[in-house]
Formats: structure tokens, sequence, C-alpha cells
């Protein structure tokens, strides 16, 4: 009896060895740790649970029925992190070079298919060569039958990508389907075709890492959410973001102890506003004063910096927070930053977490490059994003809030919860100087007038009062309040039920 | 006494003669420039004016505007800090014409004492010991022996001229005499085409120390012992301290009595400082006398028990002064660090902008702070750069110095760059603490510049026990998160593994009745703290000492700032510290080949383009921060590869702006 027993030891110990001990070297010599390594660090310690630890395919084309390892090239299976449940696959590059086999799809498909039907996090680890060739088409079926399920499980449980070696072809397209992407510096990269298809097809020449390593997909394609140094930083990054999620669509965001007074108030945000209108100053000292502890998992901090996007706690449970970064670009919306916040503003909606939006916009960037890349559709995005999201929604205008942009950030008339406004406020059509250009057209050399009127238009409208008399702004609050009031506010809705009209699904334009 | 005192200054020293008003219960009024709208002082005066645009020359240094804001407020008398108009003597006969006082000494005072060869003369005149030497051009080699010799060694030959080193040479004997004199000369001659030489004592190991005075209108001065303000940078006065390390009784009185002599001979009827050179013999010479309250005037305060700017108001005011001579203690000791808005580790060019954190250390008997600033104000370009003053009182100056080094430990500011962790390591050096300086302490001490505080062995232990316990906390609280299926999964590990330097040691963390003990080494630190994660500075009781510790959270591992020391420390549970073995070492870029921008601000124009030769010196950009343009030159020749920013581009610090090959 016994001895069957120390067999299945045996052979548990024999599939931890993945693809052996000199392809396991080599992996480390490259900067990367295993499939099982990763999991290792990911998960609570002595807290994984493996699943399919003996699958092996089942191909027998170019003698590939002699090679086969347990496991087929990837690590499935549940663990916790901080004691919650998450699922979680990891290709191991040690075995066939990570690469997708038709059992090997059927793993990953299995582990999605539980974390849906159990409400978890899906973190799927990406170190992979391609498809299985020796398979042809049934590896790429298996590709195909992954993207189902990253498409079924979207808005069901979160699903957060790590790019920790290649991952080229079709097989980015799990990746690009799942909520976040985290790469790692210097040995990950993600791309469609490679440098040597680019260099027949286009003639371009280009390397790996400038096609599609961790900068390029930080900075920008905006492909990528995040990048960091290497596996170890970027798996404990990874573990942070988790503490900010829900486990599923079902849940509320989850709280944890706090050592934050939801009441503390910042005198210093007083004076965050500049004197001079076209200074810019740092949003991100807003958001850092305002959320518990100073403490902010920014998304995309990269790409489109001009919005500021990502997760802080009030009163130590999850919010989302968006705003305009007036220290790039001041702080207009253009194509990539409508993408980027209008991408995340729907995150929030799917997992139930309240959005905070800062407001210091004076426009959309003009110009054709935007109009040429359709900003009209990236700019309905964003639009579109938060008229549907029934989510609380609370914003505070901090400076500019003109034209068409008001409305898109957030405003009241996209049902914003609670919109309040800083005395600096101006919200209005445009800036005066050129809204005085337009009225008073026909005094353009009358510079006297035009001054006299832009500094009556500024006074009546430069401020927060005109739309606070419509109730456009439900308040206009000291800066130094700021935290206080949105941590009130968000108590106050959360029970907040806002249904939207029956439908199949939307039609956002994408 | 005075109705109304306006007080024709800004920043910390505005606000420092403001507290003393109140104190005696008369009103005061603050000026402010645009700049100063919101500024600390505005707040705490009784009243304000507007005295005009940011450049102090369009609003601070324009009598005219601070006497009309005097007369329409009604302010009887005018406290002018230091700096500004504060030794100007066309302001103070203005003053003396419209019937306002002049919270300083007379004009005649000013006049004579701003004057370097008068003021040296009038010293001369009253006994005062001047710096001996030979104004005249010396002919040839011979005379040099004999001037030498009359001067007595160690002589200094310098080129009228001269400049940097150059055509400078000290000797210390006849036969160098005659050399030095020679190549002097030669080097005179080819540098600055000026062969004229001159010969003056040279002051081996000189230290800067001056002597406070207090006089009034009934001619009565007094001296209030001496500060040393040895420690300087490029002549700025850094670390200031009362009283000296170096002076024996003797040499005080001596100093003293010649400092009242000076006084009296001016009519000196306020407070005042005369500053000599002094070498390790206790010779002194006279250097100049500054007719104002000095920036380090706190540490006399401190050791004296003197409020200097209420004995101003009241010598301004007629009163006769209420202490004598024989009434003036030394009592312990004080030691004064200036803060400046700074970047030690680049040179210490100013660093301006948005004040975003601010946490001073707690006033108490041992500790003052004098600032101007508070969280959330601008460091703007148009003024000093200095933040504040901590200064520390001890019984010794022992006790003076780890006081101090505890408060620049628990000073917390973000938002502009600071000298703090220079401070800490100048004054945590053995050297300092022997008292063995002089005003080239920091060239000696720092000759390729501040790269960054040593980490000394206490330090060591003192950071590891506080990232423990950090850490600890942090991994404790993440498991009180909702939602958990297994309540009893934490990645909490009984065995911490640090790696702090690039060496591992292991860590245990218990929890006691009084805090926490972290056992390392074989040694228990036990950690009393009230900390909680969001603070940024970690101030605990370790082992019974008070420690302050700024705590940063990088995305792998901690970042520790203590006694002027800056350490990535990692905790780590025993297996990830095995796997992090296997991360890969990055080699930082050869930054070398690329330009990077020195400062956060806007690109104005970019002046080469790709494929360009750049000759060393060459204008490449210019960068516009704060309202000043700079122009970034190259720093050898080479060519332009790759240019990664255009004119409108706003740039961060580090921001590779163009890469040369």
């Amino acid at each position: 009896m016994q001895d069957i027993l120390d067999k299945l030891e045996e052979r548990r110990e024999s599939a931890r060895k993945g693809g052996g001990e000199a392809r396991i070297n080599a992996q480390h010599s490259k900067g990367k740790l295993t499939a099982r390594e990763r999991i290792e660090l990911l998960v609570d310690e002595g807290s994984f649970e493996e699943y399919d630890m003996f699958k092996e395919h089942r191909s027998i084309d170019f003698g590939m029925e002699k090679h086969k390892i347990a496991g087929d090239g990837v690590v499935i299976g549940s663990g916790t992190v901080n004691g919650r449940l998450i699922f979680v696959y990891s290709q191991d590059f040690t075995v066939f070079g990570g690469s997708l086999s038709e059992t090997h799809a059927e793993k990953i498909c299995k582990i999605m298919h539980m974390a849906m039907k159990s409400g978890a996090p899906i973190i799927g680890i990406n170190d992979s060569g391609g498809a299985r060739i020796q398979e042809g088409v049934a590896a790429l079926a298996g590709y195909a039958d992954v993207f189902q399920m990253n498409i079924l499980a979207s808005g069901v449980v979160p699903q957060i990508s790590l790019i920790m070696g290649p991952c080229a072809g079709g097989a980015v397209y799990s990746p690009a389907m799942t909520d976040f992407i985290f790469m790692v510096q210097d040995s990950s990269y993600m791309f469609v075709t490679g440098p040597d298809v680019v260099k027949t097809v286009t003639n371009e020449v280009v390397t790996q890492e400038e096609l599609g390593g961790a900068t390029t997909h930080t900075v920008k394609s905006g492909v990528a959410d995040n990048a960091y140094e290497n596996d170890l930083e970027a798996i404990k990054q990874t573990r942070r973001l988790i503490d900010f999620m829900p486990l599923n669509n079902r849940e509320k965001p989850p709280t944890r102890q706090v050592f934050d007074d939801h009441k503390r108030e910042e005198e210093s945000l007083d004076s965050l506003i500049p004197d001079n209108p076209n200074k810019p100053y740092d949003m991100h000292e807003l958001i850092r004063k305002t959320v518990d502890e100073g403490d902010f998992f920014e998304i995309q901090p990269s790409f489109a910096k001009n919005i500021i996007t990502g997760f802080g706690r009030v009163e130590g449970s999850t919010v989302g927070f968006v705003a305009n970064q007036p220290m790039v670009l001041a702080g207009c919306l253009d194509n990539d930053a409508s993408r980027k916040a209008a991408r995340f503003v729907r995150y929030c909606d799917c997992f139930n977490i309240p959005i905070v939006t800062f407001v210091d916009v004076p426009g959309f960037l003009p110009g054709t490059a935007q109009e040429y890349n359709g900003i009209i559709k990236h700019g309905a995005k964003l639009l579109f994003a938060y008229g549907e999201a029934t989510v609380p929604k609370i914003t505070v205008i901090t400076r500019k809030a003109y034209g068409g942009a008001y409305d898109v950030m957030a405003s009241k008339h996209l049902r914003g919860d609670l919109n309040f406004a800083w005395p600096t406020a101006e919200i209005a059509v445009m800036g005066a100087e050129g809204a005085v250009k337009i009225i008073f057209r026909e005094d353009a050399k009358d510079e006297k007038k035009l001054a006299a009127k832009t500094q009556e238009y500024s006074d009546k409208f430069a401020n927060p009062f005109v739309a606070a008399r419509r109730g456009y702004i439900d308040d206009v609050i000291m800066p130094h309040a700021t935290r206080r009031r949105i941590s009130r506010g968000l108590r106050m809705l959360k029970n907040k039920e806002l249904k939207n009209p029956w439908k199949k699904h939307d039609n956002i334009p994408l | 006494m005075f109705n109304k005192i306006l007080i024709a200054n800004r920043g910390e020293i505005a606000c420092r003669v403001i507290k003393t008003a109140k104190k005696m219960g008369i009103p005061t009024v603050a000026v402010y420039s645009d700049a100063d709208v919101d500024a600390l002082h505005v707040r705490m005066a009784d009243e304000k004016v507007h005295i005009g645009p940011s450049p102090a020359i369009e609003s601070y240094l324009v009598i005219d505007k601070i006497i009309d804001a005097a007369i329409r407020t009604g302010a009887d008398a005018i406290h002018p800090g230091y700096g500004f108009l504060s030794e100007n003597a066309e302001f103070c006969k203005r003053l003396e014409k419209e019937g306002i006082t002049f919270i300083g000494p007379g004009t005649q005072a000013i006049e004579v004492m701003g004057d370097k060869i008068s003021s040296k003369k009038l010293a001369e005149k009253a006994g005062v010991n001047t710096i001996p030497g030979h104004l005249d051009v010396i002919k040839d080699a011979e005379e040099a022996v004999k001037v030498a010799n009359n001067i007595g060694y160690p002589v200094m030959l310098k080129a009228s001229a001269g400049g940097g080193g150059k055509g400078m040479r000290v000797v210390y004997n006849d036969a160098e005499a005659s050399e030095g004199f020679n190549s002097a000369v030669h080097e005179a001659k080819s540098s600055f085409g000026d062969d004229r030489v001159f010969a003056e004592k040279f002051i081996e190991n000189p230290r800067h120390i001056e002597i406070q005075v207090l006089g009034d209108k009934h001619g009565n001065v007094i001296y209030l012992a001496e500060r040393e303000c040895s420690i300087q940078r490029r002549h700025q006065k850094v670390i200031e301290e009362a009283p000296s390390s170096l002076l024996t009784m003797e040499t005080r009185v001596s100093m003293g009595t010649q400092s009242i002599a000076l006084s009296k001979a001016v009519d000196y009827s306020s407070a005042g400082t005369v500053e000599f050179i002094v070498d390790k013999d206790q010779n002194f010479y006279f250097l100049e006398m500054n007719t104002r309250l000095q920036v380090e005037h706190p540490v006399t305060e401190l050791v004296t028990g003197v409020d200097l700017v209420e004995q101003m108001i009241r010598s301004a005011a007629g009163e006769p002064l209420n202490i004598k001579q024989e009434d003036v203690m030394v009592n312990g000791w004080a030691i004064e660090a200036r803060v400046y808005a700074e970047d030690p580790l680049r040179g210490f060019l100013p660093s301006i902008g948005r004040i975003t954190d601010y946490i001073p250390p707690e006033e108490n008997e041992h500790i003052r702070v004098d600032s101007g600033i508070f969280e959330g104000c601008d460091i703007s370009i148009y003024y000093d750069p200095m933040i504040s003053k901590v200064i520390s009182y001890g019984e010794d100056r022992d006790q003076a110095i780890d006081k101090l080094r505890l408060a620049l430990d628990e000073y917390y500011i973000r938002g502009v760059g600071h000298n703090i962790a220079f401070l800490s390591d100048v004054l945590k050096s053995p050297r300092f603490r022997s008292g063995d300086i002089s005003t080239k302490y920091i060239e000696e001490e720092y000759k390729d510049g501040f790269t960054g505080g040593t980490l000394s062995l206490e330090a060591w232990n003192v950071m590891v026990a506080v990232a423990v316990t950090v850490h600890s906390c942090e991994v404790g609280r993440q498991s009180t998160i909702s939602g958990r299926m297994n309540e009893n999964a934490s990645s909490f590990s009984e065995t911490w593994h640090v790696l702090i330097e690039g060496e591992i040691q292991t860590a245990n963390f218990l929890m006691t009745n009084e805090g926490c003990n972290v056992i390392t080494g074989g040694i228990i630190y036990s950690v009393e703290t009230l900390w909680v994660p969001g603070n940024p500075v970690f101030s605990a009781k370790i082992n019974g000492d008070q420690v302050h510790v700024e705590v940063t959270y990088l995305a792998d591992g901690y970042l520790l700032t203590y006694d002027g020391a800056s350490e990535i420390i990692h905790v780590r549970g025993k297996r990830e510290m095995e796997l992090s073995a296997l991360m890969p070492v990055k080699v930082p870029k050869d930054m070398s080949k690329y330009l990077q921008c020195p400062m956060p601000g806007l690109m104005v124009s970019v002046d080469v383009r790709e494929g360009d030769n750049v000759s060393m010196g060459q204008p490449l950009c210019v960068v516009e921060a704060m309202k000043m343009e700079n122009v970034l030159r190259a720093e050898r020749d080479g060519t332009v590869v790759k240019i990664c920013a255009a004119a409108g581009d706003s740039l961060a610090v580090d921001e590779i702006i163009m890469e040369f090959e």
C-alpha cells in the first residue's frame, strides 16, 4: 500500500521538474523564474493546489509521441492571495518552449472555467514560444478556445496577464482581452508579427525590444498597463493589484484595515491651484492626498499621461480614480487619453468599483493628427463609458471644465451622483479669451474693449457658481475638505441602485 | 514703546521678528510681493501691504514702497531683518526724515562698517587685531623676504589680479619666500598680464568666529559671547554653533573686549556682529562688522537666553540695555543647521517648486525651528532658497549635535530637493564632533562633492529593525482583507530575510506587550512605536533610543533614510529571498551618452539636429524652468544620433533629451 502512495509522490516529483534541470538552468540564466517558481511567489505560501499535473499531449506526428512531459507545458491551479481565492495558469518555457498544444489549451480553458464558476480572478502567466507547430490546426483551435474563454470571463471575474517571456503571434490576443497586462523589462515582448517577418514584408529593421518590448507597450502602444524590473517585482505588484479587486462581478470591492482618518483635511490642497491659470500642477498630489495612506496603484502610468487612471482606497475600500493631468498637454483629452480612461471606467463599472473623477480639462486636443485618427469616436468612448456606468460616480472639478470635455468628464448630465467643484473651478464653453474673440469678432482690433470684455466674461463664467445655480454642481467645496466629502459621498452611495434598460449588449463606438 | 512695527522683509526672519513683536504686544505689518501673497509672514502679521512684483528689486528693495507702507499703516518703526535693506544707509536716512524709527544701528555705523577699507582703518584705530599685511607692491625677492619676516610666517604672497589659486604662494621660510615671490610674479604675469604681488599673513586652517554685540542709545555696549560659523560651502554658512569649540575664556574675553571697543567707536546702538578669522593658536583678526541681525542669531539666543530681536526693539525705542556684561552667561551649547532647497547630489543646484509635503521636527526645549514656509507653499526663484533653520540646544556640544541629528531625521520635506542628508552627514562625522573644523572643512571632506551619506553600523541595525517592523505591519494588515477563503493564510514569516547593501541577514519579529522585538545578529532590538502605515516617517524608541527613519515604499522593497544615509532594503521570506537571487543584475545604462534634463521644465528650443557633430560647450537646447531659460551644452565632442524631445515638450528631471555617439 505504502508503495502505491509513494509512487504518487514520485510522479509528482517528476512532473515538478518540468523540462528538466538543464532547461531550468537556461531559464534562470535568462533572468527568468520557472512557471512553478512564479506561482510560488504569486500565491500565499502552501496555498497552491495544482490540477492536471499529469496531463499529456496526444500528438503522434513528427515523433511527438516519444516526447511527453507531464503537465504539457502549463501549470494550472488555485491558490490564495492574502487568503482570497484566485486561479492561475503559468506557461512552462522549459517544456516544449511553453508552446501551446491542444491539451495545453484545454488546461487553460479548464482553469478559466473553474475561475468563472467559483467567481475568482484568473491570473495568466505567459511565457511561450507560440503554437506547437507539430500539432498544426489543433493548436490554433486551442488558441481560439482560450480566446473564447477570455471573452466569456470578461466582466465576470478579473483577468490579469503577466507577460514574462515571449508572447507572439496569435498568442497575444489572449492577454489583449484580459483586464490588465503587466510586462517585465528586458525579458518579455509581445507582437503579432516578429522582426523577421516585418523585415521581409516591409523592409523595416527593428529589434524585438523596439517592436514589442515592455517600454514599447507601456509608453507607445498602451497595450500593457505597467512594466516592472523583474519577475519578482511584477508578481509582487500583481498581488498588490489583486488586493484592490473584487473577486467577481457579483461582489463589492474588498475592504481592509485602514489607518487613515476619513475626515483628514489637507490644508495644502488650498494652494494646489496656481495663481496663473496657465500654470500646470501635478494632479497626482490631489489623488495621493485623497486616498487612504497615500497608496495609489496607477494603471498605465507611462501612456497618455494627460490622464491619470488607477486604484486607491477610501475607508479601506477600493475606488477607481480618473483625473486629468495638467502637467501633460495641459490635461487635454486626446485619442489615447480617451481610450485609456474609457477602458478603465468600464473596468470599474464591471466590478462595482466606485469612480472618483478629478477634472481640469481645457478641452479636446485640436489638430489633424487627432481628427484623422478618429477623436470623434475615441472621445465618444469615454463619454459612453461614463454615461453607461451605474457604479457610484463622484466628480470634483478643480479648475477648468471647458466645452464638450466638461460634459464627458463624469458630469452631472451623465448621471454623476455627486458633482463637486472647488471655488477655483471654471465651468464654461471655453476660456474667456477665446469666447470673447468669437462673441466680439467685429471688435478684433479694439484691444481695450476685448480686454474689458474678457474680464467681464471671466468674472461671469470663470467660476463654479453659474453651474451651481443650475444644479449641475451639487456643492462648491473647499479643496482641503476633498477627502472628507468624497468619503462621505461614498458612504452615502454604498447602496446606490441604478439599472440600464435591458439590452443584449450596448454598441459602444469601438 | 512703538505702536506698530513694519517688517521690511519676508520668509523666516520676518516670521521670527513678528513672533517677538507679538510677545511684546506690538502689532505688526507685513509687506509682500506678488510671489508672497500667501506667504507665512503675511498670514502671521496683523496687517499686510502689497509692495509690488516678485523680483526684490521691484518690491522688498524699493525704499519708497516700504516707507509708503509704513505711513499708510501708521507703523512708527521698521525692522529690516537681514539682507534687503538691513544695511542700507540711504534707507536709514530716509526713515529718519520721515520720523520712523529704524530698528538697527545708526546711519553712521552702517556707513562706516559697510566699507571694507574704512571699517578696517577704524578697527585698527580702536585697537582691534587686523590681518597683518603689506599693502604695497613688493619689488623683488629680497624685499619679499623682508616683508615676510615683518609679518611673521606663514605668509601668503598673492597677485593683485589673482583668483582661482593662481599667482598665490604660501611660504613658511626665507628660502620659500624668495622662490615663491619669483614664481608668483611669473604666474601672475602669464595668467593675468599683471605682475603686481602683495603679501599678507597666512592663516592656517582658519576658523570663522564672530562676536554678537548689543548696544543701546545710551552708550552701553555688551557682547554675548561668540558664534562659530566655520562650516561653510563656498562662503555660504551651513552649520553654526555657540559657543566655539576652539576659544579659551581668555581669547573670548579679548575678542569681546575688542568688539565692544569697535562698537563704541561708531556709537553702536543695536544688535551687531563682529566677524573674526581665528587660527589654531587662538590668534584672531578682524574681518568685518555686520550691522544687523544675523541669520545664525538663534544659537546665541539659546545659550544666553537673550531675545536679540526684543533687545533690538527696546534699544531702538530708546530703552537702556537691561543686561549688564557680568550678567551674560553662556549655558550649554547650541547648533544651527540651515536647510536649503537644493540638490546636494547635483552639485547643490537650487531646487525650486512646491513643497508638497512638509513635516517639521517637533519643537521643544532642545529644538527650535525658524521657518517661513508651510506645506503647499512655493519655494520661488526670486529669493534665497532657504527652507528653514533647525537649531538644537544641549547641555554640551555632544548633546546638541545628537539632538540636531535627531531633529533632521524627523524632518520630512517633499516637492523640492533639500540638503538634510548632507547636514546629517557633516554632523555625524567624528571630525566634526572632535571640533577639528575650519572654513575649509567641506572642501576637504567632500573633495568630489556630496555623493550620499555613509551608512554607519548603528544606522545599519536601526534600518534593519525598522524595515522588518514596517514589513511585518504591512503583511499583518494585508490579511485583514475581506472575502478570505483561507483564514489562516498570510505571508507573515517567523523569520524574515533582510537584504541590505548586498548582504542578507535573518531577523525575527515578535510582538510584545510594549511593542515588538526584532532579533537579528543575536541582538534584540525592542521597538516601541506608534507608527502606522501611511506615515512617511517611522518614529520609534529602539532599545530606548529615539529614532526617526523616513520610509518610502518601492515596487519591491523599501527605501529608508536615516542619519544622512539612504538604503534600499528588502524584507522577504526565505523562499522569496532564494528566488530573488535568480533575478538579473541590471547594469545601469551608461548615461554619459545621453543628455538628460537637469530639472523639470519646458523645452524651448532644440538647437541641433540628428547627425550633427557637436563640440564641447556647444549649446544643444534650451529648457525653461520656473521662467528661467537654461542653455544645456555638450559636455564633450560627439555626434547627435537621436533627439527624443521637441520644442514645447514638458520634461521631467533626468528625462533623456538626446543621445550621442
